[in-house]
This record gives C-alpha cells, sequence and structure tokens, in this order.
C-alpha cells in the first residue's frame, strides 16, 4: 500500500517476464500460429493476428501470461482493411503491455468476439460496430450502442457521409421509450424505464429495468445520450493547440486537468516530447486538485441519491468545492474548462504574488481535515446511511476485473492499481503517499475509499507546495521547447493512460504523418466501470441499485464521449 | 407546433426582432382561465394579466434538468454562494409537471432530442426556456459532430440565451433575471421550432395547392432530420 512498487512476479508462473520487462518472442512463441505478424507501437509490441483466432489468442495470454486486463479496443479503418486493437495489460503491473491487432478485410469485416474472454469487450465491441462497422462473431448482443437505432451508416467509417441526411419520423420518438408495462397477465415482473431524464442518473442515463416485486429481475443500462462525438472532434484538431480542450469536456466533474494530463502523456510520449521538472509539480498539483474537487462531487450527487433531497450533505460539498474552483481559477483562468496543460509543460506560472496563493492553498489544506470530519459525522457515521450501503451492490474483485473497472470502484473491491504509482508519470513517484484500498467490495467501501483519496491528494498537494516554494527562480520552465506544428512520424501508434479521477483514462493514437491524428480512442473509464452495474444489482432492490449507480460516480460525459 | 398555425406567417415580415416579441400586445400562452372568467371588463383584465405576470415571475419553479458539463455550473448556481433561490427562482423541481422553467444546461445529441421535447411537452402552461451554454445555442464546441444537434432552438422555443462554455453561475442568474423582466412585461418568444415540412414548403406562396397540402400535414407523422447541415 506504499509507494513501492508490487513485487517483481518471480518468472515461471507467467510467460514472457524477464528482470527488465516482457520477453516479447516467448510470448509470441506461446500464441504460436495465431500470430502472423508483429508491430511497434510506441507503449508496447503489438501482435497481428488471425481474425479467426481472437478467442484463442487473448485466453492463452490471459491465461498462462497474466494480462488479465483488457483496457479497450479500438477499431479503425485503413484504406485497405479495418483493424480492431485489444490493449491488454495487467492489473499487477501495468507497464506489461501488449497490443493484440486483429485485421480483417474491407469486403467482409468480420472478427471473432472477445467477449466469451473479458466481458468487457461486450460493450467495448459494440462501440466500434456502432462507429467503425465491424462485424464480431459470436458476440452476444451487437446492436448499436451510443447511436440511436435509427441511424444509417457507420460514422467514423471512411465512407461515411456527413451530409447525408437521417429522416426518421416524428411517430418513431413520439413516445421514444417502451411504455412502462407489466409483463402480463400471469407474470409478476414489469418493465419500468428509469431516464434518461431522471435525478438519480447523475445526467441523462438511461436504465431499462424489469422488476419483480421491489427486485430487480433484468438491468440494462442504455447510454448513448451524449455522444457528442469526440473522437471525431479530436480527429479533425491539431496535435499542438486544437485538442487541448476537448478533454476538460469528456469528465467535467471537473475532471478537465486530469482528462488533460491523459492526451498530454499520449501526445507527448508520441512525439518524444520531455516535460520540465517544474512544470511536473504544477501538473501534479492542479491534477489534485481537481481530483479532490471531482471526489467532493461524487460524494455530495451519492449523498443526493442516498438521502434523496439537496440537503446539507450536498450543499457542504458545493461549499469546499467552491474554494477550489476559486484556486482552479486564480491558477487556469477558468472555474471549470481549464485549458491549462500544453504539450510539454502548462499554459503559465502561478498567479503572482505567489506566497499569497501558495498561502491560500495550505489554508485549504489546512482546513480539510476538519471538513472531512465534518462528512464522516453527517455520512459514514450514520446509521442509516452504513445499513443502505454496507454489503449492497457487491461487487466481487474477480468480476471486477474481468469488466474492466478501474479506480475507485476498482479499488473498493479491494484492486490495488493505480496507474500514479504503477505506471507513474508526472511527479508522483518523488512524493510520499499511499493508494488507498478497501476490501468492502460494497457501495460503502466506495465511498470510503473516494474520502480517503482526497487525504492523499491532500499529502500530495501540500508537498507540491513547499517544493514550489523552494523552486529556484532562474529554474522555473513552464514548457519545453515544442515546434508550433507537430507533425509525428507516420504511422506511429500509441496507447497511454493515466489514473483519472474515475480510473484508468486511455488514449489511443495514430499519427498519419500530418498535423492531426488519423484516430483518435478514447478509452473512458466510466463506461467500463458502469458495465458492472447489472452485476451489482440483479436481484437487489432498487433504492440499492440507485446507491450503486451513485457509487459507480460516473460521468455520462466521459461514458458517451 | 400546432397545425392550427399559419404556414407563413407575413405579418411577421418586416418587423423587428422586439416586434415580433411583442406581437399584439401580451402572448397567448398567458392566456389563463383566470383571464376568461374576467372576460368583459378589459380594465380589471390588464391590471390583473399584470399581476399575474409578476406573480409569474416572482415564483419561478425550475426543473431539475441536467445534461452536459453545463449542469455542473448550474447546481452549483442553485447552491450556496450563488444560491439562485434569492432570486425568487429556487429549488429545482425532479418532475416536468410541477416545473414552469426548464434550463438547459448543455449539448443536445440525435437520440437526446425526442426526449427533451418529450420533457418539455409534458410541462404545464406557461412554460419557459432558457439555453444554457453554446451547446444550446448552435452546438458549441462540437458543432461540427454528426451527432450533435446544432442549437436548442432546433427543439424546442428558446427564450433566453446564455453564452458561454459553461456561462459562470453569475450568468446564469443574469439568465433568469432577464427572463423575469420578459415575463413581467408579458413578452416571450414566439416559438420558433419548425418541423422539417414546413422549412421545406412554408416559404411557397400560399396557394390554394399549398393550402391544400398544409391541410394534409398530419402532426403524427412529421418528419425529424439530424443532419441539420443548413440550419444557422
Ligand atoms: S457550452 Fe461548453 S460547458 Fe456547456 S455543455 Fe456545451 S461544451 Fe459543455
Amino acid at each position: 500500500m506504499s509507494l513501492e512498487q508490487p513485487e517483481p512476479p518471480t518468472g515461471g508462473d507467467e510467460v514472457g517476464v524477464t528482470a527488465d520487462g516482457l520477453d516479447y518472442d516467448e510470448l509470441a512463441a506461446l500464441v504460436g500460429d495465431n500470430v502472423i505478424d508483429r508491430e511497434q507501437h510506441v507503449n508496447a509490441e503489438g501482435f497481428v493476428i488471425r481474425p479467426d483466432a481472437v478467442q484463442d489468442t487473448l485466453s492463452t495470454l490471459r491465461n498462462e501470461a497474466g494480462f488479465d486486463h483488457c483496457s479497450a479496443v479500438t477499431a479503425q479503418e485503413y484504406d485497405d482493411r479495418f483493424e480492431s486493437i485489444y490493449h491488454l495489460k495487467k492489473f499487477d503491473d501495468p507497464t506489461q503491455q501488449l497490443s493484440v491487432v486483429v485485421p480483417t478485410t474491407k469486403d467482409d469485416p468480420v472478427s471473432e468476439s472477445a467477449e466469451p474472454v473479458f466481458r468487457t469487450a461486450d460493450w467495448h465491441e459494440r462501440e466500434a460496430y456502432d462507429l467503425v462497422g465491424i462485424d464480431y462473431e459470436g458476440h452476444p448482443d451487437l446492436r448499436r450502442i451510443l447511436l440511436p437505432e435509427t441511424w444509417q451508416g457507420h460514422p467514423l467509417s471512411k465512407d461515411y457521409n456527413q451530409n447525408q441526411p437521417q429522416v426518421v419520423p416524428l411517430r418513431e420518438h413520439a413516445n421514444p421509450l417502451e411504455e412502462d408495462h407489466s409483463a402480463g397477465e400471469d407474470s409478476d415482473t414489469m418493465f419500468v424505464n428509469i431516464g434518461p431524464h431522471h435525478p438519480a442518473t447523475h445526467g441523462v442515463l438511461h436504465v431499462k429495468t424489469v422488476l419483480d416485486g421491489e427486485q430487480i429481475a433484468d438491468i440494462e443500462p442504455d447510454i448513448g445520450y451524449l455522444h457528442r462525438c469526440e473522437e471525431q472532434m479530436c480527429q479533425q484538431s491539431t496535435y499542438r493547440h486544437q485538442i487541448m480542450p476537448y478533454p476538460d469536456r469528456w469528465d467535467y466533474t471537473p475532471g478537465g486537468i486530469l482528462n488533460e494530463w491523459a492526451y498530454a502523456r499520449a501526445a507527448e510520449s508520441m512525439a518524444d516530447i520531455t516535460v520540465p521538472e517544474y512544470a511536473q509539480v504544477l501538473r501534479t498539483m492542479s491534477a489534485e486538485l481537481t481530483r479532490i474537487c471531482a471526489h467532493l462531487l461524487a460524494l455530495g450527487t451519492f449523498g443526493l441519491d442516498v438521502y434523496g433531497d439537496f440537503t446539507a450533505i450536498f450543499m457542504y460539498a458545493v461549499r469546499d468545492r467552491e474554494v477550489i474552483q476559486n484556486l482552479l481559477e486564480d491558477l487556469t483562468g477558468q472555474r471549470l474548462m481549464f485549458n491549462y496543460f500544453r504539450l510539454g509543460g502548462v499554459s503559465w506560472d502561478l498567479p503572482e504574488p505567489r506566497e499569497e496563493y501558495l498561502e491560500d492553498v495550505r489554508d485549504f489544506i489546512d482546513e480539510l481535515p476538519e471538513r472531512l470530519e465534518e462528512y464522516h459525522d453527517l455520512i459514514t457515521g450514520n446509521e442509516i446511511f452504513q445499513i443502505r450501503c454496507i454489503d449492497t451492490g457487491v461487487l466481487p474483485p474477480e468480476v471486477a476485473k474481468n469488466y474492466g473497472a478501474t479506480g475507485p470502484v476498482a479499488r473498493g473491491s479491494g484492486i490495488d492499481y493505480d496507474l500514479r504509482r504503477d505506471d507513474p508519470y508526472g511527479y508522483y513517484d518523488e512524493l510520499d503517499w499511499d493508494v488507498v484500498t478497501q476490501d468492502g467490495c460494497d457501495n460503502y467501501a466506495r465511498v470510503l475509499v473516494r474520502m480517503r483519496e482526497v487525504e492523499e491528494s491532500a499529502k500530495i498537494i501540500s508537498q507540491c507546495v513547499d517544493l514550489l516554494e523552494e523552486w529556484p527562480e532562474d529554474d522555473r520552465d513552464i514548457q519545453a521547447n515544442v515546434p508550433r506544428t507537430l507533425r509525428p512520424d507516420e504511422d506511429k501508434e500509441v496507447y497511454e493512460a493515466v489514473e483519472g479521477a474515475k480510473g484508468e483514462l486511455g488514449i489511443y493514437m495514430r499519427s498519419d504523418g500530418t498535423d492531426k491524428p488519423a484516430r483518435f480512442k478514447i478509452r473512458s473509464p466510466c463506461f467500463s466501470n458502469l458495465q458492472t452495474l447489472p452485476e451489482m444489482s440483479e436481484g437487489e432492490y432498487i433504492p440499492d441499485m440507485v446507491a450503486s449507480l451513485g457509487s459507480l460516480d460516473i460521468v455520462l460525459g466521459e461514458v458517451d464521449r | 407546433m400546432s397545425s392550427d398555425q399559419p404556414l407563413t406567417d407575413a405579418s411577421t415580415e418586416g418587423q423587428t426582432t422586439q416586434e415580433a416579441r411583442m406581437g399584439d400586445g401580451v402572448d397567448d400562452r398567458f392566456n389563463s382561465p383566470l383571464r376568461k372568467a374576467f372576460g368583459t371588463s378589459p380594465f380589471i383584465l390588464t391590471k390583473f394579466d399584470k399581476f399575474m405576470n409578476w406573480v409569474r415571475g416572482s415564483s419561478m419553479f425550475m426543473l431539475q434538468f441536467g445534461i452536459a458539463c453545463c449542469s455542473i455550473e448550474m447546481m452549483h448556481t442553485y447552491a450556496v454562494k450563488h444560491d439562485l433561490d434569492r432570486f425568487h427562482a429556487g429549488v429545482p423541481r425532479a418532475s416536468p409537471r410541477q416545473a414552469d422553467v426548464i434550463i438547459v444546461p448543455g449539448t443536445i445529441v440525435s437520440k437526446f432530442a425526442p426526449r427533451m421535447k418529450r420533457v418539455y411537452d409534458q410541462m404545464a402552461e406557461p412554460k419557459f426556456v432558457i439555453g444554457m451554454g453554446s451547446c444550446t445555442i448552435s452546438g458549441g464546441p462540437f458543432q461540427e459532430g454528426y451527432n450533435v444537434v446544432k442549437g436548442a432552438e432546433e427543439v424546442i422555443p428558446v427564450d433566453i440565451h446564455v453564452p458561454g462554455c459553461p456561462p459562470r453561475p453569475e450568468a446564469l442568474v443574469y439568465g433568469v433575471a432577464k427572463l423575469q423582466e420578459q415575463i413581467a412585461n408579458g413578452e416571450s418568444a414566439p416559438v420558433t421550432v419548425k418541423p422539417y415540412e414546413l422549412e421545406e414548403f412554408g416559404d411557397l406562396e400560399r396557394d390554394e395547392l399549398v393550402d391544400h397540402l398544409a391541410q394534409e400535414i398530419d402532426e403524427e407523422t412529421l418528419v425529424m432530420r439530424y443532419n441539420w447541415t443548413d440550419s444557422p
């Protein structure tokens, strides 16, 4: 639970692990004939495999080589082929990565589904089908996920014409949701819509439930009500300046700076940019401020869900958030959409007078323990709250891993996985802090993880403030020297992730030699986390489902992108 | 969007927006049963209307309605520090049937547009709309997206636009105050939503044929378009 790297796996039990990283030759030998080619990606090697050997390859890699985390599935179209990439990692050591590349032909884009191996591939493949148009054979339920059922064409494929009208008779939308109804005369179950406009869904989520009395017999989250084409927007913007404002709008609670870091990290590792130390400290401090802000919102709205009104908890959370938002506004110039990072650094230094600003930050950090005490009194110490949350929404660690859950959701299930420590970036590995885990696996554990993470973030911030105070004046480089136009080499591919407020936020980018990415894919933590909702709430009561949904802390902007 | 509205309203041509808003005096959205009851004596009526408008403006029930990033700032506007309650527009209602103002805080996409219209339809008259953020004006940063509706006015009529991405809470408070002023003056935006057919054929000259076609239009089967390519 400290900053130590997890024990290096003692070779033997996992194939391909050597003292200094992965031995890709050995891994390739493990999957044998399935590999038809090998590619170099910036972060890892890619095995190109036959489209009919996906399940075989992935299950071998998972069971024998220990790749138990399928963080994302990227689909894209080249001039001559379609391609799906499965980004594999290990929960024990996320620096060990491997991409499994599955090409398919243009006229018959069918490849085998990975859903039987990794449950998380279910939604990821549906998204790939929806946006790019690849068919996954053996997928249990290949439907559109982000766009309406009536949509014509696959918008991220090459021949898609955006100006073609999508004409739909209004009749189909007169009541776009299935009516609430009971299943029949002699049946006890009843179908109920929750959302898309509902106070407990944190935005525009639609949950289709089938109820048996007050218990949930079947539940299906229906997303896509905030699909704002973020990937398309990033693909038509330039690396250097135009992409950076978009990440702020993925997780807007505000996880803004954390999201910007995801893009900055991917672009910097693609273009080989080194960030000055001083800028890293600024980044670390501002990122942790937003994390506190995001966790406080999660806490406030969770109170809203469980207690059911705009009560003290919510107001207290907003009160503290206002303080942080003021600090961030002084630093970045905006309350919510910061746009503070630049490739190779940050946009500007601390506001003058520095001492005063750092004093303000320190005041906030000093007051925080008292405030947290207040929250504990109000929330976690409350008996009714405990009855509602302990042992409801149980998510066992194995299930969480299979669904690719990360962030506080995974850590609430006892999975010790935090990219800030396990795949270090920024200034985190120089600082003294702990990764928080709880073994409860229930709603209560997830709330506790968030509250304790606020404490850890405060620790990080106060160390950063110390560093910034002492930092020699002639060494305050806030940006590296980055060319005005950035054109990474052709066919470079990279997948990099950071620990966002909700979990592993990853970016896949492929360059085609121009100043705009050819493919930009966002691996959103909420998208994977939300997939676990049926596991947590089937067979439970509706109020427990609402609590579970609140404890997942989803942001629809990030789920739908 | 009722079918008894004329296809083209020739009388609005050449008017300024202000005039169009004021129309022929009080908007018939304010047509209350009380007004009908008092129907004979114009003197009391005016006074009573004024009184009603003042009441409406001074006690607005907002709808608890969050869409995207702007809703975070909207929540901050409702909560401590900014406290919209001070301006007679407080605690958000969870049900559209209890609300008379809807703040549209965020990007509207094709899948959500019909749902939002349904929520709007469920609100009781008279109802008012505040568009919050650039997204509700034009689609904002996502205007070029294949899936993004270019502004809330494509779907429901908007009374006040609050620009910004996101607007600061102060800006939203100002927007609400402006709406109250508008309501108290009895002016409100004309309904601007035009279904596809009206947009296509609306500016044809009104001859017998067009009149006939207009009667053919069945509100139930009007068509929605998702590529709003030629909208502003
Ligand atoms: S206007 Fe800006 S802040 Fe508001 S919803 Fe749109 S993108 Fe988000």
